[in-house]
């Protein structure tokens, strides 16, 4: 056991020092690593946001939200088609629960009238596994005229994916709109979204600008009411009722089929206007909006539209000549930030569905730095006192465990670095508690040294056996604590899984040096040193 | 002194075996007590299976005023609020704790807004912790889960490498040590949250670790001494292996105290669970997980006969030497 042929003596040595190079870049400022050889190990310890401060935000698909909406434009969608030649007639047509429903009054049109219904359950991307396509909607007509459409299951599992990547994308816009902190955007499960942005100390600009919806819609004004006549009267049939954004007790009355949305514009600039030198949204539209609007502002000129932004009129200008350029302008009591937020939001597109947050943190930088100073003094001190333990409880050959807890240090950290793991305040307690048990090893190695020397062993014979009998039992007891580590990972959340993490390399690490590491050395000191007595 | 120091003496035989009457009530007691506590004061369950909101608010005039910050906390009428001090770099700053308001997701993040809105641009928020009702159930659920897988495949790898009496002997001075470290979080108060499950489960694997070690020493007893009683076996086992028992915890012990003394806030808690639950899993593979094993037969009957035999022969022997 005690002796090592030359390969294993160099790889021991090769990975220990392989482990050392990838610790030093983490100590160095970014200009010092540019002038980095380009063949040494480069990357950072990429520390938590509870140790660098800034914002953790999940965020959920309000599925109830997107579902209610997608049933009244799906409704919208029925009544285009039926109405338009030839005519199909119907009675009956509204959401019912989570279902769009209709009846056809002439039954000798059914078929026709299947097939164009039919049209209407928008397949979805197949995804390469399932055989035939998805749709979002089931449709059932039955013979006496009543049709029905409810959501596929699996269709919108497969809607909610598409929405999660839609907004991710259009998430990525918006903050590349704003330019300054680098956030990282991702998809958690099925329908969740996790933005973390790093040294940010206020959120709640990133919030607004995440979280917000940005539907922008476009609705000729039918006229407006008190917020007290809106409760004593329901709506006319075709009219929809939108509050007013800065007077609550105003309701508007529009036409409940949009003149436009965000989709129809193309860009969107900040500007003043001029007379006023108020803060305001220039818009620009596409070539097929821009025709769209000319049409709608020639026929209704004299007549006032609500620029609906989210469900609130920002404001209702009214047309005074047809607007056929193209272009257009939001005006609405903005600030300078609040109009360049609407040009970044209107830029990026709308969310496709409303996002809700479910989990927030944010830490304050200053906190962070706290619990770094805090996490490395720990660390500090815990060396030092098992240190002085081990030489304190095993002389010499404590000495030796301590180099191999130093080794297992750089190791483990060398190993964290190279994966891009994300250091915690977790993983920090992590790689203090591996320290403690890092030594286990050498613990139950070196009590076998004892017994064996008692049981009459030469002092070569007991180290050598030391190591071999203790093997197994090293083995066992690293492997019993791995199985703890990975539970721990698969309880998931960030803080624990970064201990998780730190936990089951160290474990492996340890096992390398202490058992490798403190041999070699072992071996190396009976060469040089000659001990007549095992010194325990 | 000698040197190096030896904290077991050599030859160290304790007879744990014969301590069965005085181990077994403490034990049962225990576990009684921290049933009792857990079912009646139960734990106090942090915001990450309760959901609701932590802000930390810090004043940039100085040491904050308790008072002050509770009136306008008050005022925005949020049900139950906890309200207490907290020091971090050397400042004293508010701990605002918020109960789950009714009202679903969007309710808990406008709690973040109301409080700063009404604190005013004298306090900057330091440290802001929402969690949601979803993803509170979530956590509690996955938490739950964790500790049932860790057991379930703990109980499989020590079936595997040993008999499945060790299994069941690991298994049940884990369940031990983990109701322990519950009962602890039910007398300390301490935030029961993710961390603590995170603790616990470290807590199960260290404690397993132990028991292996011991088991080890008992199948290799086993082997080297066919004609030694089940009694004897374990008994010697336990004490050959109490000095690396011993040595191992400590050293544990130190990393933690050195984290609990300079870690942090933010790690005490979990410190101060590992720190109880390492004393007590160290203590229950000494007392229990070894000891336990007598109620199970481990060795096949017709061996153990004959041990015993030639044990009772041994006696005689001795006695008649003696006289």
């Amino acid at each position: 056991m005690l002796h090592f042929p030359r390969w294993q003596v160099i790889g021991i040595i090769l990975i220990v020092f392989l482990g050392f190079l990838a610790v030093i870049p983490n100590f160095l400022s970014k200009d010092a690593l540019a002038g980095w050889p380009s063949f040494l190990p480069k990357s950072q310890m990429v520390l938590g946001l509870d140790l660098q401060g800034g914002s953790y935000l999940l965020y959920e698909v309000d599925k109830n939200d997107y579902m209610d909406k997608r049933l009244k434009a799906l409704t919208a969608d029925v009544r285009q088609t039926l109405l338009t030649n030839p005519r199909i007639g119907y009675t009956g047509l509204g959401v019912e629960g989570q279902a769009v429903q209709l009846r056809i009054r002439d039954l000798s049109q059914l078929d026709d009238a299947r097939q164009r219904l039919d049209k209407l359950r928008n397949p979805l991307d197949a995804s390469v596994l399932s055989a035939g396509s998805v749709y979002e909607f089931d449709l059932t007509v039955g013979d006496d005229g009543l049709a029905r459409f409810t959501y596929d299951p699996a269709g919108l599992t497969q809607r909610t994916r598409q929405i999660v990547q839609q907004s991710i994308e259009v998430i990525n816009r918006r903050i590349n709109g704003l330019g300054t902190t680098e956030p990282s955007i991702q998809r958690q499960g099925d329908d969740r979204i996790l933005v973390e942005a790093p040294g940010l100390g206020d959120p709640s600009r990133l919030k607004a600008l995440v979280g917000q919806t940005a539907q922008l819609e476009f609705h000729m004004v039918d006229g407006s009411i008190s917020a007290q006549q809106a409760a004593a009267n329901p709506p006319k049939a075709g009219v929809e009722r939108v509050p007013d954004k800065s007077n609550p007790q105003l309701i508007w009355e529009v036409e409940d089929q949009a003149l436009m949305t965000g989709e129809d514009l193309s860009d969107a600039q900040t500007a003043f206007d001029p007379q006023t030198n108020e803060p305001i949204v220039n818009f620009r539209l596409t070539t097929g909006g821009a025709r769209k609007f000319g049409d709608v502002t020639a026929k209704n000129v004299g007549r006032p539209f609500a620029i609906i932004l989210d469900d609130q009129v920002i404001s209702a200008p009214t047309i005074r000549s047809p607007i056929l350029g193209g272009s257009g302008e939001i005006s609405g009591g903005f600030t300078v930030q609040t109009a360049n937020d609407l040009a970044i939001l209107l830029r990026a597109g709308s969310l496709p569905a409303k996002l809700t947050i479910v989990e927030e943190q944010t830490v304050g930088a200053s906190l962070g730095a706290d619990s770094i100073r805090a996490g490395v003094a720990a660390a500090i001190v815990a060396t030092v006192f098992i240190a002085v333990f081990m030489i304190l409880c095993y002389g010499i050959l404590g000495l030796f465990a301590d180099l191999a807890l130093i080794a297992n240090n750089f190791l483990m950290i060398g190993i964290l670095t190279t994966l891009g793991a994300t250091l915690t305040l977790p993983g920090i307690a992590g790689i203090v508690l591996t320290m403690g048990m890092a030594v286990d090893a050498n613990v139950l190695i070196y009590e076998r040294m004892r017994e064996e020397s008692h049981a009459g062993r030469s002092t070569i014979a007991a180290l050598d056996t030391g190591f071999r009998r203790a093997f197994a039992t090293i083995i066992d007891s690293h492997l019993t604590a791995l199985i703890a580590a990975i539970a721990l990972f698969e309880l998931g959340s960030g803080p624990v899984r970064g201990f998780a993490v730190t936990l089951a390399i160290g474990i492996i690490s340890t096992l390398f040096t202490a058992y490798l590491v403190t041999r070699l050395i072992v071996s190396g000191w009976v060469r040089w040193a000659r001990p007549k007595v095992v010194p325990l | 002194m000698k040197f190096p120091i030896r904290l077991i003496p050599d030859g160290t035989n304790l007879p744990f075996m014969d301590w069965v009457r005085i181990r077994t009530p403490i034990s049962l007691a225990l576990i009684v007590l921290s049933f009792a506590l857990f079912f009646t004061i139960g734990v106090n369950q942090g915001i990450d299976f309760k959901g609701g909101t932590i802000i930390q608010a810090h004043n940039a005039n100085g040491p904050v005023d308790i008072g002050t910050v509770r009136g306008i906390v008050d005022g925005l009428h949020f049900g139950d609020v906890q309200i207490q001090t907290t020091t971090s770099n050397g400042q004293t700053d508010a701990l605002i704790r918020i109960a789950l308001q009714p009202g679903g997701e969007t309710a808990q993040t406008a709690v973040v807004d109301k409080v700063k809105a009404a604190l005013g641009s004298d306090y900057t928020l330091e440290n802001v912790q929402v969690v949601g009702p979803t993803v509170s159930g979530e956590l509690a659920r996955s938490g739950t889960l964790a500790v049932l897988f860790t057991i379930v495949g703990i109980m499989a790898y020590i079936w595997f490498r040993f008999e499945w009496q060790f299994g069941v002997a690991a298994v049940a001075t884990l369940v031990h040590d983990a109701i322990l470290t519950v009962g602890f979080f039910a007398v300390t108060r301490i935030d029961f949250d993710l961390q603590s499950i995170a603790a616990i489960l470290t807590i199960i694997g260290y404690s397993l670790n132990d028991t292996v070690v011991i088991f080890d020493r008992i199948r290799e007893i086993l082997r080297k001494y066919k004609q030694l009683p089940i009694r004897d076996v374990i008994n010697l086992a336990t004490n050959q292996s109490l000095a690396r028992t011993i040595m191992t915890s400590l050293t544990i012990e130190l990393a933690l105290i050195a984290l609990f003394a300079f870690g942090g806030p933010v790690v005490r808690s979990f410190t101060a669970a590992m720190i109880w639950g390492i004393f007590v899993a160290t203590a229950s593979s000494i007392f229990i997980g070894g000891p336990i094993l007598i109620y199970f037969n481990i060795r096949p009957k017709v061996v153990e006969e004959r041990a015993e035999a030639a044990a009772a022969e041994r006696k005689t022997d001795t006695t008649a030497a003696g006289a």
